[in-house]
């Protein structure tokens, strides 16, 4: 069958079909594609066009793709025949309402250099999968931004969700904006605000983002500053009273200790930790990026201290019962959240926390003497679990609510004494002293199992699978270590064991290296014998 | 209320005489269906005909005004049986529900329907749902016309089409005593376009005239000896007074110049896509003027030998244009030809491919590829070899990178955390046999849930696990919608389970509507309806047919609850049908009612607290176990700007309706403290203002205190 039919790709169509203008519109259910159709449809036939729209309309509230199609045509008396849905290659104008979507009219053919008008949102609606993913799942945008620029004839791009957000409308509207500033279609900014106007309800604030969708398609930025690059913003220097400033002076001077490629890392690590307890918490941590320090080698770029000064930040500054309610409690916290919520000054704003500690984390809160014991009674952890297993819906804009936070986040100087502490500790240090020998015979196998640390996280359940996870890779990585290809292993660990939460791509591999794990053994044995 | 309102569209179905009517083609249908004096309507939603059932829904005071019945059927079968009276009375009426599924459902009423006969025109309105953006299998209606001979028409999609071909359904239905299907595809559904209007008509016999004369025939009675003779009277009579009624009236149409010696025959649906194959190839122009011929079937069973014969035997290659499989028509059209001695070949699927859509690509390959092949004298010069503009950039592969986006539950939906419960559920008791039915449930299948592995028909649900009723080591568990239930559930799956003493775990997905196909009343809305009777409970029903372990939860985002009442379910002693009805309100419908109201409550300065929820972004850490549980749409991730953190944390985003199924899942799932909702109370009393100043005094004083022994690094 497919011998007979060619495809056509690209071959221009003959002028006759050139005299139809097809615009298609991709879109997310909920964000207004079914309007943005209709206006479209209003504007056109205002100017005397005769136009077909069409639609697949099936799912369109529940969050899936979905596509509308415009073909039109000057009403020249008998009605022209247009299609019902669009061909790869012969789409005049594109409207995606998200960028992944636009990539999707790329992937599907619905863009192409020749003639297409591509406006898209850069703005990202994730899709499930890529959410789900215990790691960072998200889609390359900057993969699909550079493909949208070569597949289109001409690119205009722009975070229209941003413009609708601000007029408080729906990304229809400055979508809408966009497709009047692009002069894609020959009709006048008039006719297609008159066709917003005349859809009532909510008209004001969709002008408003028709407004700046029409400027941004008017007076494009290029495209590569639009690009989201990641730069880090400067922070702000600490505030606080004399004595303490004084003190975070020293710290900082013995900053300069550490080398300069990782120095950055350090000092937003050691704001991290400083933050997390005090000042004296702040010098350990220098002192043991300094200990990373001591073993790493220029030639790499001082990977292995930057590593360290960012994943023994994020070990220190371990999520216990303090932190949070620390920073539950905290004034700009507060202040935060009435900003997200547009709460003015009078309004009145409720919170309410979702807690649920365990026996664990009680336990953890112990001293650690005491907490070692209780944790192995079994019976004592029952009668705790009992006691305080349970939910704890917390209004923390009420003073009793607030205060019990307050109390416990104000109880950092009891947290070195901690069951949690001392547990938190003894792990670090096994890790990074792993980690600093394997450096020492192999940088690279050092630098992955640092990083292996970002497994850690979560709280509960979620935390004691990480910490399994974490575990098992580095079992794995003593077993691989006197590999030449070690490094690689420890990194394809970690990243199979960030794909999916239950591990068992990570269960995978880790039984691949136990194969040949054994087999080098056994030869290791073999040549032994034979010598 | 339906999902979408047409209460002003519907003010255009009053248009009269030569009046231009501008709008969607499911409008235009009811107003086809006015303009011909219907005497009753009904039929069941589903994409793509929901709309028309809502159109339908909301006409219903100028239906009544006319003297037009109009029922909401209970399935398609209903819809069907409905058509009954136009057996012995001679009473047009129409039916619609969606193909192929909906005429599974409908296919015992139509087989019945068709031998009996009718009297008045009887019209079946088919939404196809073939091809992108449908929700079903992909199989065909065409068969089920052949196999009960109805007659199946196919009209080009335009609106002026879609209008005639109404009416000469009406027409040939009466001429032949035969019901007629009349087939709508997805995008025709939803076409937009204008058509000339006439005056609406009343019914020359309205139901309660006939009711109050009855009728009967024995002759039209379904029982032997009659079948027999309906069988003959089908081949005898009916069958060539419709081939005269479509000849005469000259409904399937010829396009292009006579004397060419190739041609197209095609079904009505797919003319725009051949005629837009042909302007791109040079060979039509803008307004669909063709140099190939084209046979289009506006009917497409039965077919005309001699229309056919006529149009195919002098000419030397004709291409058949008929979407999906088997190509039934293709076989027939060449059964045709071969049994009068023509030699024309007839190529179809040799150009396109047997399955899938009929895009605009796979369309200009074929017609190119037979013009080509057949005819290439009559392309222009670079259509005949065409090269590839090489100096055009290589677009980049995007396949790998960007992610698939099925539908999924919407924000706050309340089925959510029905399948969070359900999914913790089986964390702890081990993963179970799960069922699954039609209807906004099944997105549970999906990730992030991946719940229930088959579904086997609307309704059905419960029914399909019944090889495992016998129970074992571990239950069965079936999910069943609010619409399944009512719509044929209630007697095929519980009555089935109870019969059977079944000992499984039926859940029942209670939302108040027929939520998947666009938010329609069903017997156990909550809502008043003036018209229907709604409000009657799903476990009374249950209870009714005989089941004794029933559990009622009424509010499905008490995910703690939802656990333990499907645990319980799980791990009882009781052996016979467990039925757990989990019941909250369609956001979606709740949030189009509630949000106008609550924002002129707001304005009318009355007491109004809006909930939304949040992520302290310092105390997420990043592993999305929250996602994974729940997969909202306004649940996302933010990649936040401190190289200390790897992986992007939880956010919330403004569309957000405060529905509290994070918080409810951080709690039950024992996940993290990171979640707090928040109230805002607008127009709030003067004692509460008091309450929250001094609240927030005594707050900030608390802060202050603590921060003047810190350091401040301006940390959110």
């Amino acid at each position: 069958m497919d011998a007979i039919v060619e495809h056509t790709g690209f071959a221009s169509n003959e002028p006759e079909a050139e005299k139809i203008i097809k615009l298609a519109v991709m879109a997310l259910g909920g964000q207004g594609g079914g309007v943005l159709a209709g206006w479209i449809e209003k504007c056109a036939r205002s100017q005397g066009y005769a136009v077909q729209t069409t639609s697949v309309a099936g799912v369109a509230q529940r969050t899936g793709a979905t596509f509308y199609y415009l073909e039109m045509a000057p009403n020249e008396g008998k009605e022209p025949v247009f299609a019902l849905m669009p061909s790869a290659g012969d789409v005049d104008i594109v409207i995606a309402a998200e960028l992944m979507e636009a990539g999707r009219a790329v992937l599907r053919g619905f863009v192409t250099p020749d003639r297409t008008t591509l406006i898209a949102s850069t703005h990202r609606a994730l899709a499930v999968s890529e959410k789900i993913a215990p790691g960072d799942g998200r889609a390359d945008s900057s993969e699909v931004m550079a493909s949208l620029e070569i597949a289109s004839r001409r690119l205009i791009a722009d975070d229209m969700e941003a413009k609708a957000a601000e007029a408080g409308t729906v990304i229809s509207a400055s979508l809408f904006g966009a497709l009047a500033g692009s002069s894609a279609l020959p009709f006048a900014r008039e006719a297609f605000e008159s066709a917003v106007k005349d859809s009532g309800r909510r008209a004001e604030a969709s002008l408003i983002a028709f407004e700046s969708g029409f400027q941004a398609a008017a007076e494009p930025v290029a495209i590569s500053a639009r690009v989201e690059e990641f730069k880090h913003a400067e922070l702000p220097d600490p505030k606080g009273k004399d004595s303490l400033l004084a003190k975070w002076r020293e710290l900082e001077l013995k900053l300069s200790e550490i080398p300069a490629p990782a120095r950055d890392m350090a000092y937003r690590g050691l704001r991290k930790v400083v933050e997390f307890q005090d000042l004296r918490y702040g010098r350990e941590y220098l002192d043991k990026i300094a200990l990373a320090a001591r073993s790493d080698r220029e030639e790499f770029g001082f990977e292995l201290t930057r590593e360290a000064a960012k994943h023994v930040a994020n070990a220190m500054a371990y999520d216990d019962v303090i932190r949070v309610a620390d920073l539950k409690t905290r004034r700009s916290r507060f202040v935060r959240i009435r900003g997200e919520a547009g709460a003015k000054d009078e309004d009145i704003l409720r919170v309410t926390e979702f807690m649920h500690p365990r026996a664990e984390e009680i336990c953890g809160m112990l001293p650690a003497k005491l907490g070692r014991f209780v944790e192995q009674n079994p019976r004592l952890m029952r009668i705790i679990d009992r006691l305080f297993n349970r939910s704890r819906r917390l209004r923390s804009d009420t003073f009793l609510a607030f205060i019990r936070l307050y109390v416990i986040g104000g109880m950092k100087w009891y947290r070195r004494s901690t069951l949690r502490h001392a547990v938190e500790s003894d792990h670090l240090e096994n890790w990074l002293t792993a980690a600093l020998i394997y450096a020492k015979s192999d940088y690279r196998l050092g630098v992955e199992s640092l990083r292996a640390r970002r497994l850690i996280k979560g709280y509960s359940d979620t935390h004691s699978r990480g910490q399994s996870k974490f575990d098992k890779i580095m079992n794995g990585i003593e077993r691989v270590s006197s590999r030449e290809d070690a490094a690689r292993w420890a990194r394809l660990l970690r990243e199979a064991a960030l794909k999916d939460s239950e591990g068992t791509e990570l269960d995978g591999m880790l039984s691949t290296i136990s194969t040949f794990a054994s087999v080098a053994e056994f030869s290791e044995a073999d040549s032994a014998a034979k010598e | 209320m339906a999902e979408r309102s047409f209460a002003r569209e519907v003010q255009k179905l009053k248009l009269g005489d030569g009046e231009i009517f501008e709008g969607e083609g499911i409008l235009a249908i009811t107003k086809a269906l006015l303009e011909c004096g219907v005497g009753y309507v009904g039929g069941y939603q589903g994409a793509p005909i929901s709309h028309l059932m809502d159109v339908l829904a909301d006409a219903e005071e100028i239906l009544g005004d006319l003297g037009v019945r109009f029922e909401a059927n209970a399935s398609e079968a209903a819809a069907a049986a409905m058509l009954a009276a136009s057996v012995h009375y001679p009473i047009r009426g129409a039916v619609t529900f969606k193909g192929a599924v909906g005429v599974n459902v409908a296919s015992d009423a139509l087989a019945n329907l068709s031998s009996a006969g009718v009297t008045g025109g009887a019209l079946i309105i088919v939404g196809e749902d073939y091809g992108e953006g449908s929700s079903i299998m992909q199989e065909r209606t065409h068969p089920f016309a052949m196999k009960s001979q109805f007659w199946l028409m196919d009209p080009r999609p335009s609106l002026p089409t879609i209008v005639d071909a109404v009416e000469h359904g009406f027409e040939l239905s009466e001429a032949s005593g035969t019901p007629v299907m009349m087939m709508v595809r997805i995008r025709t559904c939803h076409v937009t376009g204008t058509f000339k209007t006439r005056g609406n008509r009343r019914p020359p016999l309205t139901v309660r005239d006939a009711l109050a004369n009855p009728r009967r025939e024995y002759s039209r009675v379904v029982l032997p000896p009659m079948t027999y003779v309906q069988e003959q009277d089908k081949i005898r009579n009916r069958w060539p007074a419709a081939e005269k009624y479509i000849f005469e009236n000259r409904i399937n149409e010829f396009f292009g110049p006579d004397d060419s010696n190739i041609g197209i025959v095609l079904q009505g649906g797919m003319y725009n896509g051949v005629v837009r194959a042909l302007q791109r190839l040079g060979l039509a122009d803008i307004t669909g003027e063709s140099k190939v011929p084209l046979y289009v079937l506006n009917v497409t069973y039965p077919l005309l030998k001699d229309e056919w014969i006529e149009f195919a035997a002098r000419k030397k290659s004709v291409l058949v244009v008929e979407e999906g499989q088997p190509e039934f028509i293709e076989q027939a059209l060449g059964s045709l030809l071969y049994k009068n001695g023509c030699d024309t070949a007839l190529p179809g699927k040799e150009f396109f491919p047997m399955a899938g859509e009929y895009t605009g690509q796979v369309m200009l390959d074929a017609v190119a590829g037979f013009i080509r092949a057949n005819a290439p004298e009559l392309l222009p010069d670079r259509q005949r070899a065409p090269n590839r503009e090489d100096e055009l950039p290589e677009v980049p592969d995007l396949s790998k990178t960007v992610p698939i986006r099925p539908p999924g539950f919407c924000t706050g939906c309340p089925e959510r955390p029905i399948f969070a419960a359900l999914k913790m559920v089986e964390q702890e008791l081990g993963s179970h046999q799960i069922a699954g039915d039609i209807g906004c449930h099944l997105f549970a299948a999906l990730p992030p849930f991946e719940i229930g592995g088959t579904t086997m028909g609307y309704g059905l649900g419960p029914a399909s696990n019944g090889a495992f009723d016998g129970g074992g080591e571990k239950r069965s568990i079936a999910i069943i919608g609010d619409g399944g239930f009512w719509h044929n559930g209630l007697s095929s799956s519980i009555g089935n389970a109870v019969f059977n003493k079944s000992d499984s775990v039926i859940l029942v997905v209670d939302n108040f509507y027929s939520a998947a196909t666009g938010g329609q009343d069903i017997l156990s809305s909550r809502a008043g309806n003036s018209t229907k009777s709604t409000k009657h409970p799903i476990a009374e029903a249950v209870k009714g047919v005989g089941v004794e372990w029933v559990r009622e939860i009424d509010r499905t985002y008490d995910v703690g609850r939802m656990r333990d009442i499907l645990r319980e379910a799980l791990t009882t002693d009781y052996s016979g049908p467990k039925v757990v009805v989990a019941s909250s309100e369609c956001m979606l419908n709740k949030e189009r009612r509630e949000k106008p109201k609550r924002e002129a409550a707001i304005k009318g300065g009355h007491r109004v607290v809006k909930p939304r929820f949040g992520v302290d972004e310092e105390i997420c850490t990043g592993d999305h176990a929250c996602i994974r549980l729940s997969g909202c749409p306004s649940l996302s991730l933010k990649k936040l700007d401190d190289p200390l953190r790897d992986d992007p944390v939880a956010s919330i985003d403004r569309f957000c309706v405060g529905c509290g199924n994070c918080g409810e899942v951080a709690d039950a799932a024992i996940l993290c403290p990171s979640f707090y909702r928040t109230d805002m109370v607008c127009n709030p009393s003067r004692f509460e203002l008091f309450l929250s100043k001094a609240r927030r005094l005594i707050i900030r004083g608390l802060q202050d205190y603590r921060a003047r022994g810190r350091l401040d690094f301006g940390t959110a």
